[in-house]
């Protein structure tokens, strides 16, 4: 049961055209994350969705009814706005009340809604301060229950996190996605950043130019990407081109720059067109160094960089007929000492984990 | 060795900040704070026809707390200046507010200079276009005549109190539609937003948000309108006509026609005292909104 459903969602601002048909289901009690660059139009969206923008065409509907001239005030979704935006005028307490204003509760009942809502936000006794007075990460929890207390069907989380510092950022995510497993509602965020993307959500629509580019769970995003554009945005991608040799019933045999041919399965491929010419993508972990023993499929390569980061190494390794390095990430265990810069050395690879795009 | 390089530096910081400060420091020792003195002093001595007797007394006061002219004065010039502050800020706040919220950002900078046009006339001239528009046979009752609106030239609007508030009011309009604007422009629009995602309606968020926060400009607004209003003479003088005169009216008639400087003195000094305490007052009872 699809607790939003956005049909064909078109936005003009005069003459740019900042969504162009977006078309997408959210379930109830999912983690939804809008990706993309900034300028994408994932902002835009969220706000259509809240209700602070107007749609030119197409229709939201939020919990089976159709939001066409329903304002932000009579929504049933809250927002935690990027700049929290907390009340500077008003405590800590009266911020997380103040939604609860026309629910007309008796004094005690409100304190001790209030008093909930901090506490699920690890703010317990913060009632009474200030506003102005709170850090970057409490104006956070603050934002939050206050939205939360609402019991809204839908949370709106605009880039909440990328005021804080990193380690700050790290346990904000955590904590959100322990909340949103406790209140069950739906949370959509909107983010440019596509490690926490994948680290909280249960699916993730990554945007290019107002256009969903590939929407899917963070693992098959990861894994087969269904655009250059989108391996590329998502982590570490190596792009090689290749040329199809041969067509087989369990396989498919391909040239590719650096490596030689490959054989990979029909189902690698990528749907529709299928064209002569095309650009394979591997990961960095799909490709490794061979330190021991010798693999089937086996090419000499040249250390040109690395970078050392305790439990990994990421080497720029300069592969015979490519025209730049590939990256390859390597976990370091005592038994793989780190190589210098310049060493020579083998490079193999994971056939099963080679993307082919249509170039 | 540290906690001494910090207390001389802060040595010749303080001696550097001296510097700039006191040509500043010596103007307003000589022009304001001497005068000031001057005033008071004045006020406990006592005029002998045409000699000044020094000695100190308090017969003055005596004289302007048991007279009723005095009184009568001083309270309307209190009414008067506290009907002009409120219609002013009033008058002044939905101006600001569409400025800030409605005129697209390129366009503010042109409104805000447009606003500022009454100044480049003089105050004086500003007042007796002001007896032109409200007279028996100005602008306002010609055209209302004209119109058929009215039979005779309405008299309400001319040489009494209802002509100091109109003309004072457009005199302090940009005054006031300056520091409101400011306070308008420094709120978060994010925060408007917050309020409507919370459940609140345009009206509600207008005065749970906006008028809140606008507070610290609305203040301001009104003590620099109601603070020289009270000693404002030329328009009550020129518009006012006999039942518009202010206390500061009085204070000029002592000090020039009447020859008693004291007594002038001390209705300036007791004129200064009653805008200190409302304003202090008008302060204090908002001092929540200026944290």
């Amino acid at each position: 049961m699809s607790i939003i459903s956005l049909k064909a969602i078109e936005k003009y601002y005069g003459d740019y055209h900042a969504l162009k048909g977006i078309d997408c289901e959210i379930a109830e009690g999912e983690f939804f994350s809008l990706l993309g660059p900034s300028g994408c139009g994932k902002t835009t969206l969220l706000r259509v969705i809240a209700g602070f923008e107007d749609v030119s065409s197409g229709t939201v509907v939020i919990g089976g009814q159709n939001m066409a001239g329903v304002p932000a005030n009579k929504r049933p979704t809250n927002m935690v706005f990027q700049s929290y935006a907390i009340f500077p005028h008003l405590s800590v307490a009266e911020n997380v009340g103040y939604g609860l204003r026309r629910a007309r509760l008796p004094r005690a009942e409100l304190a001790e809604k209030v008093n909930g809502a901090l506490k699920m936000v690890g703010l317990e006794g913060f009632g009474g301060r200030a506003s102005h007075a709170l850090s970057g990460g409490q104006r956070q929890r603050v934002a939050l229950a206050r939205a939360l207390i609402l019991e809204p069907k839908v949370l709106l989380l605009d880039e909440p996190l990328s005021a804080l510092d990193k380690k700050m950022r790290e346990q904000m995510q955590t904590e959100l996605r322990r909340l949103q497993r406790q209140v069950g509602i739906t949370f959509i965020l909107v983010t440019h950043d596509q490690e926490e993307a994948l680290i909280m959500s249960d699916r993730i629509a990554v945007m290019f130019e107002g256009e969903i580019a590939q929407l899917a769970a963070p693992q098959e995003l990861y894994r087969r990407p269904l655009t250059r554009r989108v391996g590329e945005f998502i982590g570490v991608m190596n792009f090689l081109d290749a040329r199809q040799v041969d067509t087989g019933i369990s396989q498919v045999r391909f040239d590719v720059d650096g490596l030689g041919e490959v054989e990979i399965k029909p189902e690698q491929l990528p749907k529709g067109a299928r064209s002569f010419y095309s650009v394979v993508g591997l990961r960095p972990e799909a490709l490794s160094i061979v330190y021991d023993g010798s693999p089937k499929s086996a090419v000499p390569g040249k250390v040109v960089d690395l970078s050392y980061y305790g439990d990994m190494t990421y080497y720029e390794v300069q592969l015979e007929g490519t025209s730049s390095p590939v990256t390859i990430s390597m976990k370091n265990l005592t038994s793989r000492p780190v190589l210098e810069r310049g060493a020579e050395t083998q490079v193999t690879w994971d056939a099963g984990s080679l993307v082919v795009f249509a170039s | 060795m540290g906690v001494r390089t910090i207390a001389t530096r802060l040595d010749s910081d303080a001696k550097r900040g001296l510097l700039l400060v006191s040509p500043t420091a010596v103007y307003v020792l000589l022009l304001l704070a001497a005068p000031l003195a001057a005033v008071v002093t004045f006020s406990f001595w006592t005029q002998d026809f045409l000699t000044i007797d020094r000695s100190f007394t308090l017969d003055n006061y005596r004289e302007a707390f048991t007279d009723p002219l005095y009184r009568v004065l001083m309270i309307r010039s209190l009414v008067i200046s506290g009907i002009v502050t409120v219609v002013t800020v009033v008058l002044a706040f939905p101006i600001a507010y569409f400025v800030s919220f409605y005129v697209p950002p390129e366009r503010k900078a042109l409104w805000i200079f447009l606003i500022t046009i009454p100044f480049w006339t003089s105050y004086l001239l500003r007042v007796f276009l002001w007896k032109v528009i409200l007279g028996f046979n100005g602008v306002l009752n010609s055209g209302l005549i004209s119109l058929g609106l009215i039979d005779e030239p309405i008299t309400f609007i001319l040489y009494n109190a209802n002509a100091v508030v109109i003309t004072l009011a457009h005199a302090f309009a940009p005054f006031t539609i300056l520091p409101i604007y400011v306070a308008l422009e420094k709120i978060d629009r994010s925060l408007l937003e917050a309020s409507r995602d919370l459940g609140e309606n345009r009206v509600t968020t207008f005065f749970r948000v906006t008028l809140p926060l606008a507070m610290p400009g609305v203040i301001a607004a009104t003590l620099i309108v109601f603070i020289p209003t009270i000693g404002d003479y030329v328009t009550p003088r020129l518009v006012g006509g006999p039942n518009g005169l202010m206390i500061a009216n009085m204070i000029q008639t002592q000090f020039l026609k009447l020859n008693n400087a004291p007594m002038g003195a001390t209705l300036a000094v007791l004129a200064m005292c009653a805008v200190t305490a409302i304003s202090l007052i008008f302060v204090l009872m908002n001092r929540r909104y200026l944290r």
